[in-house]
């Protein structure tokens, strides 16, 4: 998964609208052979991450105090 | 006449009467308004009367800029604030700071006037309303901390979409310090945080419970938001004014949570379908380079020197096939005219002719064929060769034709 590791600076947002792209131009055709694999292979690993970013989530619960500082809320 | 007081004198010590008699510094009065005039420096006066007194009553611009309705004259209206001195008529009025429609003056009607007012005012508007963002990283929630409704929201949250922050900005959701508080939590959030959504949020109760957001205040700070606001206050039916001014009104905080956050069961399906969808594409991309292969696979085998050379070899084939036949023919030509010549020369054989009974007669002194008569006198000795052997014979007498 070394692949994924690369992304992992990705939020969800971005990966899951890098992926919708990706499928967009792959499905428009109009690419080298290679080309089409590359998406491919890119696209899988962005779905790949999507899927991690949710099942692993963890909710954070954070306060804020009147001067607007943040604390963790357990 | 112990004692002279000049009529300031007098006044103040009334006035200073009025104000050391605690009921006289909280009272509420209920009576008919008349002679209402709203002063250019934005303070109101009129009086309240009944059938036999009437009651001179003034309220402040701050107080007044706060009614929710302009009294009218004639309106039974219920005044609450304190008895004073206005000294430089030697009069006293009561100086307000509360006044509600009286008979009407219930929760419901003062909720009727508020609305109607801020809605002319265009805080509800329909074009004031802003998306909400389909993805948030960070949401704000307003409500008490100690709240089924805060455990409902992230319940929900970390139900459907644990991939964010939830910034809770407590705040009292019921009683009367609760607008202050509220206020204060919307503006803190929108102060010090980059959350995409607030939520304001309070599970069900009475509707005293939830008065508070109906507050004037509130409501208005909800419509200041810079943050986009979502309301999930009461159950289902329950309307508040926040839920008017907010960018979207959900039933409950349940369903406010739900609102703000994708559902990520459908998400993942949708992650799904779009790495299907990689895999359909990539496939359909091969099938077209496979075709493509293919067609120019036939293209190369029209061009091919195989084929030339398949049909030379065939030529070569046929020479020889006719080159064979020919020569089959020319032996058997002349195989017929050596047999010809055979029969020929089987026909001229002399050897035939004896078998047929015709002799061969030599001289047997010299050898020399006897073909005349004149060929040998008599006691000539003669051979005669017939077919399967050779006689002796001598001439005994000649005798010829010529």
């Amino acid at each position: 998964m070394s692949d994924d590791a690369a992304h992992t600076d990705l939020t969800f947002e971005q990966a899951f609208a890098q992926l919708e792209e990706i499928v967009a131009r792959l499905e428009s055709g109009d690419l080298t052979l290679e080309e089409s694999v590359t998406l491919y292979e890119q696209g899988q690993t962005l779905a790949r991450l999507c899927g991690t970013l949710l099942d692993t989530a963890e909710l954070r619960v954070q306060q804020i105090s009147d001067d607007g500082t943040l604390s963790p809320l357990a | 006449m112990t004692n002279t007081y000049t009529v300031y004198q007098l006044t103040r010590y009334i006035s200073d009467l009025f104000e050391l008699d605690p009921a006289l510094q909280d009272v509420w009065v209920e009576g008919e308004v008349s002679n209402f005039t709203r002063a250019s420096s934005g303070h109101l006066y009129f009086t309240l009367k009944d059938d036999k007194s009437e009651l001179r009553c003034v309220m402040w611009r701050s107080q007044a800029e706060l009614l929710p309705f302009d009294p009218q004259h004639g309106d039974a209206i219920l005044a609450h604030g304190q008895v004073t001195v206005y000294e430089a008529r030697g009069q006293y009025q009561l100086t307000c700071d509360i006044l509600q429609p009286a008979g009407v003056g219930d929760l419901n009607r003062q909720f009727e006037l508020l609305k109607a007012r801020l809605e002319a005012e265009g805080l509800f508007d329909v074009d004031r309303k802003r998306p909400i963002p389909v993805f948030p990283r960070r949401i704000g929630v307003v409500t008490s901390p100690t709240t089924a409704a805060f455990q409902d929201i992230q319940n929900v949250i970390r139900r459907r979409f644990p991939l964010l922050d939830v910034i809770l900005s407590p705040a009292l959701v019921q009683g009367k310090d609760a607008p202050p508080q509220i206020v204060a939590a919307i503006e803190r959030l929108n102060a010090h945080t980059d959350a995409d959504v607030i939520l304001v949020a309070r599970g069900g109760g009475s509707l005293e419970d939830l008065w508070c957001f109906n507050d004037e205040t509130v409501v208005r700070a909800v419509a200041a938001s810079r943050i986009p606001v979502v309301t999930g206050v009461g159950h289902e039916i329950d309307f508040t004014l926040v839920d008017f001014a907010a960018d979207q009104r959900a039933p409950t905080p349940s369903a406010a949570a739900e609102l703000v956050t994708p559902d990520g069961v459908i998400l993942r399906s949708t992650i799904r379908d779009l790495s299907a969808q990689l895999a359909d594409s990539l496939t359909a991309a091969l099938d077209d380079c496979r075709r493509a292969l293919e067609s120019s696979g036939r293209v190369l085998d029209r061009l091919s020197p195989l084929n030339r050379i398949q049909n030379a070899r065939q030529r070569v084939d046929d020479l020889a096939a006719r080159i064979d036949a020919f020569t089959r023919h020319g032996l058997a030509r002349r195989r017929d005219r050596l047999q010809a010549r055979i029969d020929a020369l089987n026909a001229a054989n002399p050897t035939a002719l004896l078998a047929r009974g015709y002799a061969i007669v030599t001289r047997a002194g010299d050898g020399h064929r006897v073909s005349s008569a004149h060929d040998a006198d008599a006691g000539t000795r003669l051979l005669i060769a017939l077919h399967d052997g050779r006689l002796t014979a001598d001439v005994r007498q000649r005798e010829t034709d010529t």
